[in-house]
């Protein structure tokens, strides 16, 4: 019988549907990277010393480094020359309300499908929006103040809590971590700032929106997030970028500490431009998240949904320092077209009891290339640390490739540590079951794949999951053979 | 309601189909008996889309050109196959499949999305009738079911659809009395002068259940004798073998 089913590849040209790109008034720096480069986003921010001297010894290191290879990944060479480190819409120097944004900038976030005015849906969630390179609003910050929390854009915290700044940043994901790591801590320029003090359980989800617009820009933004005893948030990133035919490089940090009895989930809808049908143009999504759960009891959980990009290598990872504290790795990522995605997480076990849920699904089209990359290490004093690896691969067609990379590590013989893995292709039996009971082609395809991912869409705040849903239909419209 | 004429299929050069000639009008109920591999599973894939047969000839159903239609079109015009293996889909609960192909009927239909509330009740009714426990319209569709399960749960998809042209293909296989006597009430509560039934089956045990208009032998693909109720039990008595020199 035929794999190929015509009728869907025929689907399969569903356009990406935030390719816009927004007439903004930038300020920006001419492109290349130098040390006046480093000085100059440093001196545009007003940074205190501590900050430049840090972004200087990145820049230095990061001169010594090489790109890594070794992921399975393929891509031209980045001229980093070439590239522009800081475009800034131009803004008036400060906002007291949302009626001084660029009215076109409001429009931008509306075309997303996300509303900055208060009143209108999103009346339950936090939004701090990252555009190119520098937040421009964030919303809800007094109502969040009252209860001590801050939530801020990383520029405002290096100014009004710079104690706060200068004790974490860098404590999780230091500068000589790996290569784009040091290029981050170089050059980012804005991002998202945590801090949910003792006790407080963060009312509402606090959500940052990403977008690259201008030409030619790196976007490098870096989040903080602390959780304090006993406090807990639920903290969502979203983004998306303009259809360029260039590739544009975003290598962005997340760092996140939970102390005694913290709980920190990191939800992100990754829809970054994936490039077009032949590969051309798309992100190149370059990021290093990491989370310590620092102390007992303690729990940091990533769930992440992948659909674009044109490259993603990343690798949520979380180390288990506090005893009994416990991370989670919930990650769909979908390749279509010439996507490639290297992805997975570490889970670092140090302390006692500490266990770890590693939940993986790829779904592979067109000539997508999905790689699961995963590491277990269970260290010496890990005394009874446990982790489950679950690890599915779903492909869609001939053309594309499911690869798994699991390492475990495991240096303390009272351990538990499981691994499952499947691959499986998307069944013309289970296609034509749907059809015979009246799902078109398209819905079948959309019901088959979200239930393959349930496990993880079901970790995922409510209006998340049914984006994510939506998102997973239009990345894979007419990739079935 | 539909009418087969000269019908062929066939999959890499190898004839399946060979000349099919078949004419059911509404509320017949019309069984196909006929050995392993002549043919019978590949008719029912046939009429309800099922890619990967190379066709010819004509099937006409309710005055359209069955052939010419996508099966989810055809699905949607009432035409239901109860598969011989059950599918599975993991992760999608049967509730929610049931609901989904009920709405993409009535969409076609023209009619609004089933009433959230309604729709429950009306579900929670019908598993009662096969004999399945609620736990079963949120588990994963087919999903660790047993084959009496599977079997059920396909009946259960017929109650909630209420097509016009039902195949039932092996439905009775693998299972015991009172399993089999749960589908032929489902398949009997159905029965009515405007809706037709083609039951695939190699038992005529079932047949006492479901009664049939007319019995059907097909051989090579082609069907070779046609008679009333009593052609199934000679076929029980004696076999295939004298069709041979038949
Ligand atoms: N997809 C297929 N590819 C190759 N051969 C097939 C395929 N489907 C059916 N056949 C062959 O066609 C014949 C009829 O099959 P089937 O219709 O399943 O028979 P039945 O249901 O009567 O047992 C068998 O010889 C079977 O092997
Ligand atoms: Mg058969």
């Amino acid at each position: 019988m035929s794999t190929e089913n015509p009728e869907l590849t025929a689907l399969l040209n569903q356009n990406y549907q935030h390719g816009f790109v927004s007439d903004i008034d930038a300020d920006s720096l001419p492109p290349g990277l130098n040390e006046d480069t480093v000085r100059a986003i440093s001196l545009k921010k007003n940074e205190p010393e501590f900050m430049l001297a840090w972004r200087l010894k990145a820049y230095h290191h990061w001169l010594t480094m090489v790109e890594p290879v070794w992921a399975h990944v393929a891509y031209p060479k980045i001229d980093y020359q070439q590239m522009v480190y800081y475009s800034a819409p131009k803004l008036k120097p400060t906002l007291n309300s949302l009626d001084e944004v660029d009215p076109e900038l409001l429009r931008v976030y509306e075309k997303l499908g996300i509303s900055l005015n208060e009143q209108k849906k999103l009346a339950n969630v936090a939004v701090d929006a990252v555009f190119d390179s520098i937040s421009v609003a964030t919303t809800f910050k007094d109502k969040l103040l009252s209860m001590g929390v801050i939530f801020c854009s990383f520029s405002e915290a290096v100014q009004k809590y710079p104690e706060l700044i200068q004790k974490y940043l860098g404590s999780i994901v230091p500068y000589t971590d790996n290569f784009f790591a040091a290029l981050n801590a170089a050059v980012f320029s804005d991002g998202s700032f945590v801090y949910i003090p003792k006790g407080v359980r963060c009312p509402m989800e606090l959500s940052t929106y990403f977008r690259i617009n201008a030409a030619s820009t790196g976007q490098f933004e870096r989040t903080l997030i602390i959780a304090d005893d006993d406090a807990y948030v639920s903290y969502l990133e979203g983004c998306t970028a303009p259809m360029r035919d260039e590739n544009q490089l975003h290598a962005a940090v997340v760092e996140i500490i939970a102390l005694d009895r913290a709980t920190v989930k990191y939800s992100t809808v990754q829809n970054w431009y994936p490039g077009d049908k032949e590969g051309k143009g798309g992100i190149y999504n370059f990021v290093t998240k990491r989370g310590a759960c620092r102390g007992v009891k303690s729990k940091i959980s990533w769930t992440q949904v992948e659909t674009g990009s044109a490259i993603t290598w990343k690798y949520p990872s979380v180390v288990l320092q506090g005893d009994d504290s416990v991370g989670e790795f919930y990650s769909v990522a979908v390749t279509n077209n010439y996507q490639q995605a290297d992805t997975g997480t570490k889970m670092i076990h140090i302390g006692k009891n500490t266990s770890s849920t590693i939940i993986s699904k790829g779904i592979s089209a067109g000539f997508g290339q999905n790689a699961y990359r995963g590491l277990v290490r269970i260290n010496p004093g890990a005394t009874n640390a446990r982790n489950y690896t679950q690890c599915d691969s779903l492909l869609m067609g001939d053309r594309c490739g499911a690869h798994t990379f699991p390492y475990i590590e495991v240096k303390n013989p009272t351990a538990q540590v499981e691994h499952e893995a499947t691959t499986s292709k998307i069944g013309a039996d289970q296609l034509f079951f749907c059809q015979q009971r009246g799902l078109s082609a398209e819905d079948a395809v959309n019901l088959i794949v979200n239930g393959f991912c349930r496990e993880v869409f079901r970790e995922l705040p409510m209006e998340f999951a049914v984006e994510a849903q939506k998102l997973l239909g239009v990345s894979l419209e007419g990739s079935v053979g | 309601m539909l009418t087969i004429k000269d019908l062929h299929a066939s999959v890499d050069n190898k004839a399946i189909l060979q000349g099919l000639n078949l004419t059911i009008k509404p509320g017949e109920v019309h069984a196909i008996m006929g050995p392993n591999g002549s043919g019978k599973s590949t008719l029912g894939n046939v009429l309800a889309g099922r890619e990967g047969y190379e066709v010819s000839g004509s099937v006409t159903y309710h005055n359209q050109d069955l052939l010419s239609l996508a099966p989810e079109l055809r699905a949607q015009a009432g035409l239901f196959l109860a598969f011989q293996y059950p599918i599975e889909i993991p992760g999608v609960s049967n509730v929610y499949l049931l609901k989904a192909a009920l709405n993409a009927k009535r969409k076609a239909q023209g009619l609004p999305e089933v009433d959230a509330m309604d729709f429950l009740s009306s579900v929670k009714e019908k598993i009662k009738a096969v004999d399945l426990d609620q736990d079963f319209l949120y588990r994963s569709v087919n999903e660790g079911f047993s084959g009496g399960e599977k079997k059920r749960n396909e009946i259960l998809q017929m109650l909630i659809l209420e097509p016009s042209l039902i195949i039932l293909d092996e439905t009775d296989s693998g299972l015991d009395i009172d399993a089999l006597k749960v589908v032929a009430d489902g398949v009997n509560s159905l029965r009515s002068p405007d809706r037709s039934f083609i039951v695939i089956t190699h038992y005529q045990r079932l047949l006492d259940y479901i009664v049939p208009d007319f019995v059907h032998v097909l051989a090579n693909g082609k069907i070779v004798a046609s008679g009333g109720k009593e052609l199934a039990l000679k076929l029980e008595d004696q076999g295939y073998g004298w069709l041979d020199n038949a």
